[in-house]
């Protein structure tokens, strides 16, 4: 097999065939190997978080990552910024006609690792395949099932004047790095996207106790976005100081040259913290000894002013509202 | 990062601030700046709470997009109908609407249109599509059009037959000689564009200090730069003694860029065009030289519907800076950057989209 055809999506012995010498094989889940039509699974007494993202991302291996870890990431994070452990995963596949199977293995083996990184099992999938044209190469759905961690419960509702807001790291390397590789651009940058799952340190930082109020992974949107998502129509504002948001060089001179904000670009593994101002410098010292948190540090804090908006405090002094992104013309970067 | 760090100094900011609050002593100034690029600037650094409130500042008429006609756009559009057509476009020209539709739903109707970051990606779409036939938008002031001459010789050099340009480019200091003639608005001096001039020099400005006596400073766009262009405009007004100074000395040289000149001359002549909001201003726009006339879009027939403008729309009157979108009914109503009305809250330049994202 070195191309995906229509039969491999057709339920007949080729497509039993791509099931089981690659994704069975490569997942590896006793649920797979069951070959049934669910999986069952098991959780005891907890509440459940649940939810499904889609990746469409071009090109599909990108500086940092690819889909397959994407997909993965994209949607333990989901559950674990809730203050949950995510368990389980689907995988919905959709193939174009055509598409290299080496690259399919590829991908694959990749969410598998990532799943495995972040103690996750993959155990149910579907995979169509559509006439050539009419899709683009690869698009993975997945969905995740986690619990709550005891105890923990995260709401804007919590977030009062004084609460720091924390960030994991550089900010904007996932779009740009995307955006670096996409055809017409072909940008000479050593940025790699940051996509990775988080739910380990932000498991370890819910099991210490500390008031963490809320807690958004800014994805698409950027950082200004899922801020102005945090606020708007609560009775508080938030206050940015330009000067503590961590961007990379490389970041910077790429946003610069193509009129970009770097508070709007992409991120795949970063998470914005929302904790009581108590207890953030504790939190702070956490997250830092997480590879994924080297380079955390504070961006701003909740104001009692300017509620339901964004303010940022500009390098020179002068402050300006922060907007969610708008009509902005951004390529398929997730 | 170099050479921008050192232009975003807070401590330097503040001391320009101080010295244009000294020293800006007449009533009332008014300044217009020329760019969109310097218009979202002075946005995104807050420059105007920097400023004291007699200092008055303007956007005017330089943004590509916001001052290409809906003719020109309606052009666009039907050339996109054609089956047999690629359009090839920078990507702001995507959303701004014609008079009944937009080169982004034509693409969602089956248009074949692409986004393209240099015209010379246009020109590579051509070699790999012989049977089709490619149009590039050429849209833009001084600070583009070299590379769109560049294009169109590379293309009678390689003998490209399926190549066009549908040429809507438009020339800086013919706009603002409208914008002083008109009178609408009492000006005092105008910060005035560093791209544009990195290409065209110093000297194409020298009418506006002679003529009009207005103060004029080409000006880089980041924060340090913005204020300093003020407090030398403040310098010149106070002095009532006007000429052409350059603040923008680490880019900008007086004669400007001979060998993009030479290509523009090359390639191109001066042509009378239309504005959005102006009308025809006499030799503002270009047009390909004989030489070059093979590469003309208008050689291609298509029909075009008559042209229809929005009625409430006032995208022309802020152009002219006779008003601000704070003077529009439709702004952030109706119009808004993911659902515009006008071009100028389509284009990343645009005084709407500034107004929007910044102000509100």
């Amino acid at each position: 097999m070195d191309t995906i055809l229509l039969a491999h999506g057709s339920g007949g012995k080729m497509m039993h065939t791509l099931v089981k010498d690659v994704f069975v094989k490569e997942f590896d889940s006793s649920h797979l190997r069951k070959y049934e039509d669910s999986a069952v699974l098991e959780i005891i007494d907890k509440k459940i978080v649940f939810t499904t993202d889609s990746y469409v991302v071009d090109p599909i291996f990108f500086p940092g990552g690819d889909i397959g870890k994407l997909a993965v990431s994209g949607t333990i994070n989901d559950i674990s910024v809730m203050g949950a452990v995510p368990h389980f995963l689907s995988c919905g596949l959709i193939l174009e006609e055509g598409f290299s199977a080496e690259e399919l293995q590829k991908v694959i083996k990749s969410m598998k690792k990532s799943a495995d990184e972040s103690s996750c099992e993959i155990v149910t999938g579907d995979t169509k395949v559509v006439d050539k044209g009419k899709g683009d190469k690869i698009f993975i759905n997945t969905s995740a099932i986690g619990t709550m961690i005891p105890d923990v419960s995260l709401s804007k509702k919590f977030i009062e004047p004084g609460d720091m807001i924390l960030i994991n790291g550089f900010i904007g390397d996932h779009g740009i790095a995307v955006l670096s590789k996409r055809k017409g651009m072909e940008f000479e940058t050593s940025i790699k996207s940051d996509v990775q799952p988080l739910n380990k340190l932000i498991g370890d930082l819910l099991s210490n106790g500390l008031s963490v109020r809320f807690m958004r992974d800014p994805t698409r949107g950027g950082v200004a976005t899922t801020l102005n998502e945090i606020c708007d129509g609560m009775e508080f504002g938030i206050e940015l100081i330009e000067e503590k948001i961590p961007v990379r060089e490389g970041v910077k001179g790429f946003c610069e040259i193509l009129g970009f904000d770097p508070l709007y670009v992409a991120n795949e593994g970063k998470v914005i913290i929302v904790i009581k101002r108590e207890d953030s410098d504790k939190a702070l010292e956490i997250i830092k000894k997480f590879p994924e948190g080297r380079d955390a540090d504070f961006i701003g804090e909740v104001t009692r002013e300017n509620a339901g908006r964004v303010i940022l405090r500009t390098i020179i002094g002068s402050h300006r509202i922060v907007d969610m992104l708008s009509g902005e013309q951004l390529p398929r970067i997730c | 990062m170099k050479y921008i760090d050192e232009f975003r100094d807070r401590k330097v900011c503040e001391q320009l601030a101080k010295e244009i609050s000294n020293r800006a002593i007449k009533k009332d100034i008014t300044l217009m700046e020329v760019c969109g690029t310097h218009t979202m600037a002075i946005f995104r650094y807050g420059i105007k709470s920097f400023l004291p409130s007699n200092i008055a500042l303007l956007s005017g008429p330089g943004c590509p997009v916001c001052v290409t006609p809906n003719s020109e756009i309606d052009k666009a559009i039907a050339f996109s109908r054609k089956e047999e057509v690629i359009i090839t476009t920078f990507g702001d020209m995507f959303k701004v609407p014609g008079s009944r539709s937009t080169l982004a739903r034509e693409k969602s109707l089956g248009s074949d249109i692409r986004i393209v970051y240099s015209p010379v990606d246009a020109l590579k779409i051509a070699g790999e599509n012989p049977d089709r036939i490619v149009i590039f938008l050429g849209i833009g002031f001084e600070t583009t059009i070299p590379t769109v001459a560049a294009t169109i010789k590379d293309a009678k050099n390689k003998k490209f037959k399926n190549f066009f340009v549908l040429c809507c480019h438009k020339l800086i200091p013919p706009a603002i000689k409208v914008v002083l003639e008109s009178g609408e608005v009492l000006i005092d001096g105008f910060l005035l564009p560093g791209h544009v001039s990195i290409i065209t020099g110093t000297g194409v400005y020298k009418f506006i200090a002679k003529n009009y006596n207005k103060g004029c400073v080409v000006s880089g766009f980041e924060p340090v730069d913005i204020l300093q262009a003020i407090l030398m405009l403040v310098k010149q007004i106070n002095e009532d003694n006007y000429s052409v100074e350059n603040q923008y000395t680490r880019s900008v040289k007086e004669e400007g860029n001979l060998y993009a000149k030479q290509l523009m001359n090359e390639v191109f002549e001066p042509v009378d065009s239309e504005w959005r909001g102006i009308g025809i201003i006499p030799g503002s726009g270009l047009k390909l030289k004989e030489k070059y006339s093979q590469f003309d879009a208008n050689n291609i027939s298509v029909k075009v519907e008559p042209v229809e403008e929005n009625p409430e729309c006032i995208c022309g009157e802020i152009l002219r800076g006779v008003k601000t979108p704070l003077d529009c009914s439709l702004f952030g109503v109706e119009c808004l950057p993911e659902n515009p009305k006008g071009p100028c809250m389509v284009s990343s330049e645009g005084t709407c989209a500034a107004f929007y994202k910044y102000g509100k």
